[in-house]
C-alpha cells in the first residue's frame, strides 16, 4: 500500500509541477506578491499634499505653514488664492486637505483673542482624511500652546507616551509579511487542490484512476499529501524571506508554527477537494475556490479588524481557517506566543480540516457511484 | 465593397451571438457576473469597515486621585473605547498578548490635577499591540483625543486661560465619515475587474485549451474580429453586473449618487477596455486555465484590491510601488467612481482618467491581437 501511495503522491506532484510555467507561477509571483504587497498594505498616511488659502500672511500663519511643511507626513503645501481654487483642488483630488486662514488670524493670536482656522478634508477618502485631521489638529494645538502669552497659565500640559509592544517602531512590514504568508498560502493552496479532481475529470484521467487498484481513501490521501507538501515548501520560502529579506524577528517556535501550518493546510486542502469534487469542470472549480477565497480573506481580520464588523456577522468568521492561522503566524513571529495559545487556535483548524476532509471524501465517494 | 462589408457584419453578428449563447448557457459565468458581485458588495457593505467601533482597552488607575477619576470617567464616556478598569498593568498584559484588549492606558500614581496648574508634565502611558499597527494608531489617536478634551474641561475648571485657535473641521462629500460610502463604490471597480479580466481570461483560456480557438482560426474570421466578438458580450455582461451593483449600493446601502449616469457609464466603459484587454492577453499568453486563473488573480484582482488606492493610500507606499501602481487600471477608475457617487461630476478628473484607461487598453489589445495572430502562423 505504501508503494502505491508513494507513486500516487509523486503523480500528484508531477501533475502540478510538470508544466514549467506552472512551476514558475507557484514560485515567482508569490514572492513578488510578498514583496509588493508587504509594502502596499499600510493605513499610514504619508506624502500628503495640502492646499492653503492664506488671507492673513502674518507672522503666525507663516509659523503654522512652516510647522506643517516640517511635519514628516506632509509633502507639499499648495497655496491657493481663492475659495474656488481651493474647491477645485479638493474636487480633483489634487490635495487631501485644505486650510483656510482668515485675514485676522495673526492679529487675533497676538491680541489673545480666539483665532479661527478652517480645515477642509476630502470625505471620499474619509479614513485617510481622519488621520490627516489628527495630524493637523496636533500641529495647531502645539502652535496654540506656544502662542500662549507669557504670564498666562499654561493649561494642561499632560502628555501621552505611547509604547508599542512587540513592534517598537510600529513597522508595518512586520505586520504585513507574516500575515501575507497566511494569505498567499490560502490563495495557492486552495487553487491547486480545487483543480486536482476537476482537472482529471475534464481530461478523462479520472476514470483511469478509478479502474486502478487504488482504494478511494488512497486516492484522497494522495491528493491530500501532495498539496500539503507544496504548501509546506511555499511557507518555508516565505518564512526565510520574512526573516532574511524583511528582517522580521522570530520570537516564537518555528516547530509550533509548522505544526499548526500542517492543520491549516489540511483545512485548506479539505475545502479545495470539497470544491473540486463538487465541480464538473476546471472553470467551475476555480470560480468555486474564488467564491470561498474572497470572503475568507475579507472576514479574517487581515484588512480590517473583526471587532469592527457588525455583531451578527462576527460568528461567520469562526469558520474561517485564515482567522486562526493569522493569530498563529503573527504570534509566533512577533509575540513569541505561548504553546497554549497556539493550541487554542490550532484546534479549530484541526476541526475545520476534519469536517472538510470528511465532507470531501463523502462527496467524492458519492460522485463515484 | 458594400457586399463585403455586409458579409463581414453578418459574420461578426453570428460570432457575437455564439459567444452570448456560450455565456448564457454556462452557469459559472452567471455565478461570477451576478452572484459574486452580490457577495462582494455584501462583504464590503457590512464586513469590511474602517469605522472603528468601541475598542476594548484596559485602563489602569494606579492611585485613585480626583484627577485620575475624572480622566477615567472621560475614557469610560468616550464612544471610542470599551473600558475595563484595573489597578495594575499586569492585570491586562496577558489580555493584550492574546488580543482580548487592544491597548492599556496607564494613569500613573503621581498623576494629579494640581500638577497641571504648575505646568508640570504628568505622562499617561498608552501601551498598544504593535503587531497590528492600524489598531495601534487608532488607539493612540483616540486616547490623545480623550486626553485633550479632558484637559480642556479641567483647564476651564481650574481657571487656566487658554489662548484659542478654534479649529473648524469639515469633511466634504461624506460628513458622517461612513467608510461604507467609499468602500462600496470601490468594490464595484473590483467586481468589474473580476468580470472583465478574470472571467474573460478563464473562458478564453479554456477555448485555447480545448482547441476550439484554433477551430475558429480556421474560419475566414480575422483575429481582430475574433477578439472583438469575444469581448463584446463580456463588455455587456460587465456593464450589467455594474448596474446591478450600483442599484444595490444606492438603494440597499444608501450610498449617495451625486453625479450623472452618463459619467458613470463613460467611466465604466473606459475601464472595461484595459480590463478586457488584460483578460484576452492573459488567455492568449497562457492558453491554460490554471495559469490563466493564477495570473488573473495576481495581476488583476490583487492589484485592484491593494494597489488602487481602494483601501490603502498610494501616496504612503514606497516610490517603487507607486510606480508599479501606475499601470493598474483600477487606480484610475476608483477615485473617479467614488467622485461620481459622493462628489458629483468632476469632468476634468474623469476625462484624464478615461484617457489613461483607454490608452492602456489600446496597448493591451494590441499585444493581445499580436499574440493571437502569431499562433496561427
Amino acid at each position: 500500500m505504501w508503494g502505491r501511495l508513494k507513486a500516487l503522491i509523486v503523480k500528484e506532484l508531477l501533475a502540478v509541477l510538470r508544466d514549467p510555467r506552472a512551476r514558475i507561477i507557484l514560485i515567482g509571483p508569490p514572492i513578488i506578491q510578498l514583496v509588493v504587497f508587504s509594502y502596499a498594505v499600510t493605513l499610514e498616511v504619508k506624502n500628503v499634499d495640502i492646499a492653503v488659502l492664506d488671507r492673513d500672511h502674518g507672522a503666525w500663519s507663516q509659523e503654522l505653514l512652516q510647522r506643517i511643511a516640517g511635519a514628516p507626513s506632509f509633502r507639499a503645501i499648495v497655496p491657493v488664492a481663492t475659495p474656488a481654487a481651493l474647491r477645485q483642488a479638493i474636487d480633483r483630488e489634487e490635495v487631501l486637505a485644505a486650510i483656510q486662514l482668515g485675514p485676522s488670524f495673526s492679529r487675533d493670536i497676538a491680541a489673545g483673542r480666539p483665532a479661527e482656522l478652517q480645515i477642509i478634508l476630502d470625505g471620499r477618502r474619509s479614513n485617510a482624511a481622519q488621520i490627516v485631521a489628527g495630524y493637523l489638529n496636533r500641529i495647531v494645538t502645539g502652535l496654540a500652546a506656544d502662542a500662549a502669552r507669557p504670564g498666562a497659565h499654561r493649561a494642561a500640559a499632560t502628555t501621552l507616551v505611547p509604547r508599542d509592544w512587540f513592534n517598537p517602531n510600529r513597522d508595518y512590514v512586520w505586520y504585513t509579511v507574516p500575515n501575507l504568508i497566511a494569505v498567499i498560502a490560502l490563495l495557492i493552496g486552495l487553487i491547486v487542490t480545487a483543480l486536482s479532481i476537476a482537472r482529471e475529470r475534464e481530461l478523462g484521467t479520472f476514470d483511469q484512476l478509478m479502474v486502478s487498484p487504488l482504494r478511494t481513501h488512497e486516492i484522497l490521501l494522495g491528493k491530500l499529501v501532495a498539496p500539503l507538501l507544496i504548501g509546506i515548501v511555499l511557507i518555508t520560502v516565505y518564512v526565510l524571506a520574512a526573516l532574511f529579506v524583511f528582517g522580521v524577528p522570530l520570537r516564537g517556535s518555528l516547530l509550533l508554527l509548522y505544526g499548526s501550518a500542517v492543520f491549516y493546510l489540511a483545512a485548506l486542502v479539505g475545502l479545495g477537494l470539497f470544491i473540486s469534487s463538487l465541480a464538473a469542470t476546471q472553470q467551475q472549480a476555480i470560480l468555486g475556490a474564488f467564491l470561498f477565497m474572497v470572503p475568507a480573506i475579507l472576514l479574517s481580520g487581515f484588512a480590517t479588524p473583526i471587532d469592527n464588523m457588525p455583531g451578527w456577522l462576527q460568528p461567520a468568521t469562526l469558520f474561517d481557517p485564515l482567522r486562526y492561522f493569522l493569530v498563529i503566524v503573527n504570534g509566533v513571529f512577533l509575540k513569541g506566543l505561548e504553546p497554549g495559545e497556539i493550541l487554542a487556535n490550532t484546534l479549530p483548524l484541526a476541526l475545520i480540516a476534519l469536517v472538510t476532509l470528511s465532507a470531501a471524501a463523502w462527496l467524492f465517494r458519492r460522485r463515484m457511484e | 465593397m458594400s457586399v463585403g462589408r455586409q458579409d463581414r457584419l453578418r459574420r461578426f453578428a453570428a460570432l457575437v451571438t455564439k459567444e452570448t449563447y456560450q455565456i448564457v448557457r454556462d452557469p459559472s459565468s452567471i455565478l461570477i457576473a451576478l452572484v459574486l458581485p452580490l457577495i462582494l458588495l455584501f462583504l464590503f457593505g457590512y464586513g469590511v469597515s474602517l469605522d472603528a467601533t468601541r475598542t476594548k482597552i484596559g485602563l489602569v488607575i494606579e492611585a485613585p486621585t480626583p484627577a485620575a477619576r475624572t480622566l477615567a470617567a472621560s475614557f469610560q464616556a468616550s464612544r471610542y473605547f470599551d473600558v475595563r478598569l484595573g489597578r495594575d498593568r499586569r492585570q491586562f498584559t496577558d489580555d493584550l498578548v492574546r488580543g482580548a484588549v487592544k491597548g492599556i492606558v496607564v494613569i500613573p500614581a503621581n498623576f494629579a490635577a494640581d500638577q497641571m496648574k504648575h505646568g508640570a508634565v504628568s505622562p499617561i502611558q498608552v501601551i498598544v499591540d504593535g503587531t497590528d499597527p492600524n489598531t495601534a494608531s487608532f488607539v493612540e489617536n483616540d486616547a490623545q483625543g480623550v486626553l485633550a478634551s479632558w484637559a480642556r474641561i479641567e483647564g476651564a475648571d481650574t481657571g487656566a486661560q487658554r489662548p484659542g485657535i478654534e479649529i473648524e473641521q469639515r469633511f466634504w462629500f461624506n460628513p458622517q465619515l461612513t467608510s461604507r460610502f467609499f468602500l462600496v463604490p470601490g468594490s464595484i471597480a473590483i467586481v468589474m475587474t473580476l468580470v472583465g479580466t478574470m472571467l474573460t481570461a478563464l473562458v478564453v483560456a479554456r477555448e485555447w485549451e480545448r482547441g476550439t480557438m484554433e477551430a475558429m482560426m480556421a474560419t475566414p474570421v480575422t483575429a481582430a474580429e475574433l477578439l472583438a466578438g469575444k469581448v463584446l458580450p463580456y463588455f455587456v455582461l460587465a456593464l450589467l453586473s455594474m448596474t446591478l451593483c450600483v442599484l444595490i449600493a444606492v438603494f440597499a446601502f444608501g450610498v449617495p449618487f451625486r453625479g450623472s449616469v452618463v459619467a458613470l457609464y463613460a467611466l465604466a466603459a473606459a475601464f472595461l477596455v484595459p480590463a478586457l484587454g488584460q483578460g484576452m492577453l492573459i488567455s492568449a499568453a497562457t492558453k491554460n486555465q490554471f495559469l490563466a486563473s493564477q495570473l488573473a488573480l495576481i495581476s488583476a484582482f490583487l492589484p485592484a484590491f491593494l494597489l488602487s488606492g481602494f483601501l490603502f493610500e498610494i501616496g504612503s507606499m514606497p516610490k517603487i510601488i507607486q510606480w508599479i501602481s501606475v499601470i493598474v487600471p483600477a487606480r484610475y477608475l476608483i477615485p473617479s467612481l467614488q467622485s461620481v457617487f459622493l462628489a458629483g461630476d468632476i469632468w476634468p478628473m474623469f476625462l484624464r482618467d478615461i484617457a489613461v484607461m483607454l490608452f492602456e487598453g489600446a496597448i493591451l489589445f494590441a499585444i493581445a491581437a499580436r499574440n493571437t495572430r502569431k499562433r496561427i502562423a
